[in-house]
């Protein structure tokens, strides 16, 4: 028998191991439920690394501080939850425009405002695809289980410097709380990317110029001898502001196709029992569990149902939902709100198939017994 | 023809800056590079990090490793930036709505860690980008576009401020007092902890037109008649202070510097202390 490194890991415990294990060295903070885990766990653990931590005044200076740390060179992060993820978009615009990597962790917690904070929801899903202003694309990813969470942040970390984009990890605070089994993996079993350097001349750097064969211009950082401008004014080549029109054209249609043009490098879904589905039910996070439980219960009593999970919920998995869409009777879209991620789905595969939505608001899980009731419902409908 | 100074330390190819005539910006921010020169720091080594308004579009003029960041942020990123990277000198050029208002929090937080960063407030008593709205700084009664009738806010003392913030360096000089200006820069980057230097500046497009101060002559000359150094502020009657404000190194004191002890923290594991 090997030895394997065999944990009980919180959720938000997971994250954070990840994150140390994909390269973060700096992580800013502020206390919010039900995220205040993994700014505590990195406290501890990023100074044993020669990392740092700091607990910021606010939800605003922690997005700032850990951009500052990323344009300095240094991988960041941050996490919150629903009001503090609402306080963050000026950041994280500020990190599109600049393309600065670095990872924002949402555990999702009930909303609007204050709401209910130690209550799962799934009410920031379009937040995350839109929560800051101007056009742009976004990388969110969302994992179902304490196993998933460790290798998505691992992702998040890897996508964030890949495309030099912030990623939102998002959760909900049934993953981020739940305690599961996890057999951590050995450093040299994890693919880590880091942002690709320059190696031309200083006088030679353009900071925001992508070269042949690239995805995005490469990133010095500072006191490496390559002296840049950033800038969240919209700007040229050299990170200079312009007013000229057809340069910020240029430049946010690049920004945006940096992302939407390589969705096959970038979204990952999972299937289950989908092969033979004739209802095809699309959750996410720990909605998808109860939705797993369901489809059980419903393939025992004869109902070809499955389970089509965007791990990957931005950017949209449009490829793969227009092939579902063109193969089932039926989409259900599960989801703790009502409706939000339902409205993508039903744009994309609502040409060639009925989509339905289920969801809720009260603050409480969605059982697999009730998925089962309304799945029943619409397949003999 | 620029000066060896300009040509030195200013990227050149993006001037002329978008400051209008009269502003006081602009000696302001030859303060900043003249100090950065006397005290022969690399320019890879300096990063400077502004906020949102006339006076933060100085970083994109500045040949360093520059950060044009959100409004009222600067601090923010810079403690960011301070905290990932200490060997650099970072330096903050903020105007007094960005520092005060918007960024009020960031300053003294900012202030009470210690954080080594030199935060210079271009105070021009309005916010000039957007057209002369009242700021925290405006004075009492004075007129502002939306102070159409007279300002009723009390008007901060942005030094009196950071030192009770916690900053261990804490000074105030105006654009007529440029060579004092430059020592207070030289000395603020010296200090290891936080250090705020106030420039008190001109708008005469916004703030002066507004307030019929005269032209940018007439309001330098203003700050040079009721600019008094504080050895001489101090000892002056109460009833004489009146429309007088103090300038000089106003505060300072010595404590530990918050990137300093976060290493002493990172050395206690990897030094075995």
């Amino acid at each position: 028998m090997v030895d394997r490194n065999v944990k009980l890991m919180q959720g938000n415990e997971a994250c954070v191991e990840a994150a140390i294990l994909a390269g973060m060295r700096f992580y800013a903070g502020y206390p919010i439920t039900p995220s205040t885990e993994i700014a505590e766990l990195s406290s501890e653990k990023l100074p044993r690394v020669g990392g740092k931590f700091i607990q910021m005044e606010d939800e605003i200076a922690s997005i700032s501080a850990v951009i500052g740390a990323s344009i300095a060179g240094v991988k960041a992060m941050t996490a919150t939850s629903g009001p503090g993820f609402s306080l963050k978009q000026e950041g994280i615009g500020y990190a599109v425009i600049t393309e600065t990597p670095c990872v924002i962790v949402d555990v999702q917690r009930g909303g609007p405002s204050t709401g209910m904070p130690t209550a799962p929801a799934q009410g920031d899903i379009m937040q995350a695809r839109w929560g800051t202003h101007g056009e742009h694309s976004i990388i969110a990813l969302y994992p179902w289980s304490v196993k998933e969470i460790f290798y998505k942040t691992i992702r998040a970390f890897n996508l964030a410097e890949k495309y030099r984009t912030p990623v939102i990890l998002l959760m909900d605070e049934v993953i981020g709380h739940m305690r599961e089994r996890i057999e951590l993996p050995n450093i040299d079993e994890i693919e880590i990317y880091n942002r690709k350097k320059p190696t031309c001349p200083p006088e030679e750097y353009k900071p925001f110029e992508v070269k042949a064969g690239d995805i995005v211009p490469e990133m010095a950082g500072f006191g490496e001898g390559y002296r840049f401008h950033v800038t969240g004014l919209t700007h040229d080549e050299t990170g200079f502001p312009t007013n000229n029109g057809q340069i910020a054209e240029r430049l946010i249609k690049r920004l945006v196709s940096k992302i939407e043009d390589n969705k096959d490098d970038i979204v990952e879904i999972d299937e289950y029992l989908l092969d033979d589905a004739e209802v095809a039910i699309v959750a996410f996070g720990s909605t998808a569990r109860s939705c797993k439980a369901a489809i059980d219960v419903l393939r025992e009593n004869g109902m070809k149902v499955g389970l089509f999970r965007p791990i990957t919920i931005w950017p949209l998995a449009e490829k793969e939902l227009t092939e579902l869409s063109k193969k089932v009777k039926r989409i259900v879209v599960v989801e703790m709100n009502l409706g939000q991620y339902y409205l993508a789905v039903d744009r994309v595969a609502g040409r060639y198939t009925k989509v339905e939505k289920y969801g809720r608001v009260n603050g409480d899980l969605i059982t697999p017994q009730e998925i089962v009731d309304f799945i029943k419902e619409v397949y003999y409908a | 023809m620029p000066s060896d100074l300009v040509k030195e330390y200013f990227r050149t190819e993006h001037l002329p800056h978008i400051w209008c005539p009269g502003c006081g910006n602009g000696i302001v921010t030859r303060a900043i590079v003249k100090a950065i020169d006397n005290l022969g720091l690399s320019k890879d080594e300096v990063c400077i990090v502004s906020g949102i308004g006339c006076s933060s579009r100085a970083s994109g003029y500045l040949d360093f490793n520059t950060v044009h960041t959100t409004h009222g942020r600067a601090l923010a990123f810079a403690t960011g930036i301070k905290f990932a990277k200490p060997e650099l000198k970072v330096i903050v050029i903020t105007g007094d709505g960005d520092a005060s208002a918007i960024g009020g929090n960031h300053l003294i937080h900012a202030a009470r860690r210690n954080i080594d960063i030199t935060t210079i407030v271009f105070n021009n008593n309005t916010y000039g980008m957007t057209g002369g709205q009242y700021s925290p700084t405006t004075p009492t009664g004075d007129r502002a576009t939306t102070a159409p009738y007279g300002n009723i806010d009390k008007s901060f003392d942005l030094c009196e401020l950071a030192k009770a913030a916690g900053a261990t360096y804490v000074s105030r000089s105006t654009v007529y007092t440029a060579n004092m200006l430059i020592k207070q820069i030289e000395n603020g980057i010296k200090n290891k902890g936080f250090s705020f230097i106030e420039a008190l500046t001109i708008c005469p497009t916004y703030y002066g037109r507004k307030n019929k101060k005269g032209e940018a002559v007439d309001m330098i000359n203003y700050l040079k008649e009721n600019a008094i150094n504080i050895a001489a502020y101090d000892k002056l009657p109460e009833e004489e202070r009146k429309g007088k404000f103090v300038i000089g190194e106003l505060y300072k004191s010595s404590r530990p510097e918050y990137t300093e002890e976060y290493q002493k923290i990172i050395d206690s594991f990897t030094k075995g202390v």
